[in-house]
């Protein structure tokens, strides 16, 4: 009996740190779906700011940013290197890490594209949420390979806010 | 030189979880060199395969973008400070045209031609296979335009028309042949198509376009040429583009001269900027009417084809905002500049009509063309087997003809003739206690001269119903028709 329960625990803490996690309170997870709502037929992004611990992020924080897509802002965002800059500056003057970004699919699956990985950064969490007819059905988080070659989904552990953020 | 190096934060992992690095170098391409050098993983998320920066990887020296100084040349000071700024995109896949459309080996025989241009290239003659074009009418204008588009291998061209091939129409209309005569347009059109290319898919649509299926017809279309006869279509097929936010390609002719245009309410003005109102009935004859040059439409569909083409391939300068109108006589090519009109009803700023209307009315027409010999008003009409039976009878009956002396050459059946545009100077010619029955080619000049005989205190006047044209189908074969 005993040796079986800590085989488990040597099992599951294994899988943990395999498993790349995301921790994100409810309410941030509701802010990124109204806002994926709210730019709907447009795409909409934003970024999520937390503490992060090798494989595992805890967001705390998810900032609206404009979608600065010249055109065809109904299939791609895109953030400016000078909001990207601001972005770091505001992580370093709260204290928190930029644990990276979310985006919405109009009509289209809460899956990276692949424009997304060509376009994707290393250690950045992306978030993706399918929005379909102007309703948030779907979200995803997804780590880019170290290879570049793929997107690997990212286990997401929703927090009932509240305590988890005082 | 010693230089620092800002690394954002998802580079960190792979310089000792470090912000800021010091590197060597006296230009942005050595100093960026010796960073990948120290800290080799970071070298694939900077560079593409191609070796070129990354499109997203953006280089400052201090605030300034590389690009727009000597780029990756750029020279570095000691005290400057060089960043790494990811921009950051991404979103949903367009599946390229390219992943999608694959040419056979026949088909890049077929278009060896365009795929040698850098223009089109495959990628171009990939777009013009997954194009969906809508041809509005089979005749003059659409006869070059779907030879050319289906030889240029554009994938799916729409025709609709109702029409009957008649020999009057071969004379410009070129899809068509002299055995076709009697087949419905669309049948000789799919033949002619597909005998060019057979990779091309025509579907054919035998309906008279309204208001009632013009949306559900365009929707599935992206480019719709206009190549009709008439306003009440005219300004449909505009109403249905602008409402859809699709490109109309404009065309007309009338005997030697030609209008083209691109109407993209999108990106520019649409038919309604340009003529907001129709003409009064009667005033501009249609082709039928007033007589085209029949290579005057060969030349306007190949421009409007030209057109098609390159909307569809994205290239070039589209002519939206400029109509092109072309004098054969005089060989003259002018270009005048067009302006989305602000308080356009369909397009402007507030627009008012919000779908499709009735086009007929809205042009003056009579919404429903009966067949004449059922609506004949004893008074002021007659028909041409009741013409023959008084002239048999030897009553005293003065016939006029209001065409013209050239059409009187072709064929007449012996009138008097004062063409309309001078009846009403050579009025004291005609004896107004006679009875007059007054023929033109098909009923409508006639009308209008009866109509201003009348007014003018003619007492007996009747308009020959369907003119000579109906003269020489039913009571004279042996004459000509024209």
């Amino acid at each position: 009996m005993e040796a079986n329960i800590s085989l488990m625990e040597i099992v599951e803490s294994k899988k943990q740190e395999m498993l790349s996690v995301i921790k994100i309170p409810k309410d941030a997870i509701s802010q990124i779906e109204k806002h994926g709502e709210r730019a709907y037929p447009e795409e909409c992004c934003g970024i999520m700011l937390g503490r992060s611990d090798g494989n595992n992020q805890m967001v705390e924080e998810v900032v609206e940013l404009d979608n600065e897509q010249g055109e065809n802002r109904g299939r791609r965002f895109f953030v400016t290197p000078k909001q990207y800059l601001q972005m770091e500056r505001i992580a370093v003057e709260r204290k928190l890490d930029l644990l990276g970004f979310y985006h919405s699919h109009p009509d289209h699956p809460a899956v990276p594209s692949e424009f997304d990985r060509d376009h994707a950064l290393p250690w950045f969490t992306y978030i993706v949420v399918s929005v379909s007819q102007g309703k948030a059905r779907d979200i995803s988080a997804w780590l880019l390979s170290d290879t570049r070659d793929r997107f690997d989904r990212k286990e997401f552990l929703v927090e009932e806010e509240v305590n988890s953020r005082q | 030189m010693s230089i620092k190096v800002f690394i954002p934060t998802p580079l960190r992992p792979y310089t000792d979880k470090k912000d800021t690095v010091e590197v060597n170098g006296n230009t942005i391409s050595e100093v960026l060199q010796d960073l990948t050098s120290k800290y080799g993983d970071v070298r694939q998320h900077l560079y593409g395969e191609n070796g070129d920066l990354r499109s997203y990887v953006n280089i400052y020296i201090n605030d300034e973008d590389i690009r727009y100084l000597e780029k990756e040349k750029t020279p570095v000071k000691e005290s400057d400070t060089v960043s790494i700024v990811p921009s950051i995109a991404g979103g949903v896949d367009v599946t390229t045209i390219e992943d999608e459309v694959q040419l056979s080996n026949e088909e890049v025989l077929r278009y060896s031609r365009h795929l040698i241009i850098p223009e089109v290239g495959l990628s171009g003659q990939k777009k013009l296979k997954a194009a969906k074009v809508l041809m509005i009418g089979a005749g003059g204008l659409g006869s070059p335009l779907g030879l050319y588009l289906a030889a240029a291998g554009v994938g799916k061209i729409g025709i609709v028309d109702f029409d009957v091939v008649d020999l009057t129409n071969l004379q410009r209309q070129v899809m068509h042949s002299t055995p076709d005569i009697g087949r419905p347009k669309l049948d000789s059109a799919r033949e002619t198509l597909n005998g060019i290319n057979p990779n091309v898919e025509v579907e054919t649509y035998e309906e008279r376009l309204s208001s009632a299926n013009a949306l559900g017809l365009f929707g599935d279309y992206d480019v719709i040429v206009d190549g009709t006869d008439n306003f009440p279509t005219r300004y449909l097929v505009n109403d249905a583009c602008v409402l859809l936010g699709k490109p109309n390609v404009y065309g007309s002719i009338l005997r030697f001269d030609g209008q083209v245009s691109v109407f993209d309410a999108k990106r520019g003005p649409c038919y309604r900027c340009l003529y907001p109102a129709p003409p009064p009935p009667g005033l501009v004859p249609s082709c039928a009417e007033g007589g085209v040059l029949g290579v005057l439409p060969g030349i306007i569909g190949s421009l409007q084809a030209l057109e098609v083409i390159k909307l569809i391939l994205g290239e070039g300068e589209p002519l939206i905002g400029r109509l092109v109108l072309f004098d054969a006589l005089k060989f003259k090519f002018r270009e005048l500049k067009l302006r989305k009109n602000p308080e356009c009803p369909i397009c402007g700023d507030n627009p008012t009509i919000h779908e499709l209307i009735d086009y007929e009315q809205f042009c003056g027409i009579a919404p429903h063309v009966t067949q004449p010999a059922e609506v004949v008003d004893g008074e002021t009409e007659i028909t041409v087997e009741q013409l023959k039976t008084r002239l048999d009878r030897g009553d005293d009956v003065f016939l006029l003809d209001v065409r013209e002396p050239h059409e009187y050459e072709i064929v007449n059946i012996g009138a008097y003739l004062i063409p309309l545009s001078t009846l009403p100077k050579r009025i004291d010619e005609l004896d107004p206690s006679k009875e007059i029955v007054v023929h033109c080619k098909s009923g409508g000049r006639s009308g209008r001269a009866a109509d201003f005989l009348r007014r003018n205190g003619f007492k007996s006047v009747k308009n020959l119903v369907g003119g000579i044209d109906e003269w020489v189908e039913k009571i004279d074969p042996s004459l000509p028709r024209y």
